[in-house]
């Protein structure tokens, strides 16, 4: 039903008379200059907060120093950000899981479609493509410890496997199972459980030891991971689902 | 520097574009749209600022990656919403009789 992006009343896409349009090109032209014109004539200062990250590497566990800001010095962030995707995954969820139904159905988390058929070739890329995703995902969560990438960038190229076997229709993703709503809050649980350990072995709850922040981190990633990815995955499969009978529903 | 510059340059007016679009555009869809492509003009800004000569400062790149994340969650709950905006809107099919 996206496909129709004009308004009912208007049949326009622009929701502004020309003047009005113009004036508003004036103010973000005049806008966007002055801040251009800021960029170019400011200085930059000294890197305080770099060179403190820089300086302290060394005790944070891993090498890469953008892993260690995001999972040691500023971990608070992280634990949020995993927090809000699964504030979002909760929102998005079917309703049917909401709807009064106590015993949650026994069916597998990915089960094959045998009535859809799927174009040989896309079955034989995806059976090629859904593995390589899986191992590009696991060689970024190794390789952030000591280059770019990282928790993030691996769940969202492991969701990108899903939403390819998704796409291609041949396969059905269950959300309703306990299992499954494991894995999606997986990441923030294993986060607090290491915060709280952490705090019984320091006393503070973010600010790991330096002999153990690596195993720390590496855990936490694993788990971040796993529910990145599954949350990525069910925001698509959720929204497509949802948009799917509408649109149909728009072409009779 | 210039390439520093480059960035700084194109996220503003990336920034720019998106504003107009938020502001003018109707379909909430649209507007959904240049919203992102304020967010990334930002990160562009943010990303060419963590460019100290030889020095990468590591702080706004970690912020970027979160800012990344929950802009993603932002959008899936903003879609999620339309969706169930166009289903009240839609009317609703009548039963026959």
């Amino acid at each position: 039903m996206f496909l129709k992006l004009e308004t009912r009343e208007t049949g326009s896409d622009v929701g502004l008379s020309t003047l009005a349009c113009f004036l508003l090109g004036v103010v973000i032209t005049t806008l966007s200059a002055a801040l251009i014109i800021a960029v170019i004539v400011s200085d930059k200062a000294a890197p305080e907060l770099a060179s403190l990250a820089m300086q302290n590497l060394n005790t944070s566990g891993v090498e890469n120093p953008v892993t260690a800001v995001l999972l040691n010095f500023r971990s608070y962030d992280t634990l949020l950000e995993i927090a809000v995707l699964l504030i979002v995954a909760v929102a998005v969820l079917p309703d049917q899981c909401f709807a009064g139904k106590t015993s949650l159905p026994a069916k597998r988390f990915l089960s094959r479609n045998v009535k859809h058929q799927v174009n040989p070739v896309l079955a034989g890329l995806l059976k090629w493509l859904v593995p390589l995703a899986l191992l590009v995902g696991g060689y970024l969560l190794w390789i952030g410890a000591y280059a770019p990438g990282g928790a993030f960038q691996a769940g969202a190229v492991i969701a990108g496997a899903g939403v390819a076997l998704s796409l291609a229709g041949q396969h059905d993703f269950t959300w309703q199972t306990t299992s499954v709503r494991i894995t999606l809050s997986l990441g923030l649980l294993v986060f607090i459980v290491v915060a709280a350990i952490n705090n019984l072995i320091t006393g503070t709850t973010l600010q790991y030891p330096v002999s153990y922040a690596g195993l720390f981190i590496l855990i936490i990633e694993v788990a971040a991971t796993i529910s990145i990815a599954a949350i990525l995955l069910l925001l698509f499969v959720c929204l497509k689902a949802i948009a799917e009978p509408a649109r149909e529903g728009d072409t009779q | 520097m210039t390439q520093d510059l480059l960035y700084s340059i194109t996220g503003i007016v990336l920034f720019g574009i998106g504003l107009f679009g938020v502001i003018a555009a109707a379909h909430i869809i649209r507007k959904l749209i240049a919203l992102n492509t304020m967010g990334i003009g930002v990160f562009m800004v943010l990303l060419a600022a963590a460019r100290h000569g030889v020095v990468t400062d590591p702080v706004p790149h970690a912020m970027v990656l979160t800012g990344i994340v929950v802009a993603v969650a932002g959008t899936a709950l903003c879609l999620w919403l339309a969706l169930q905006l166009q289903l009240l809107d839609s009317p609703v099919p009548e039963e026959p009789p």
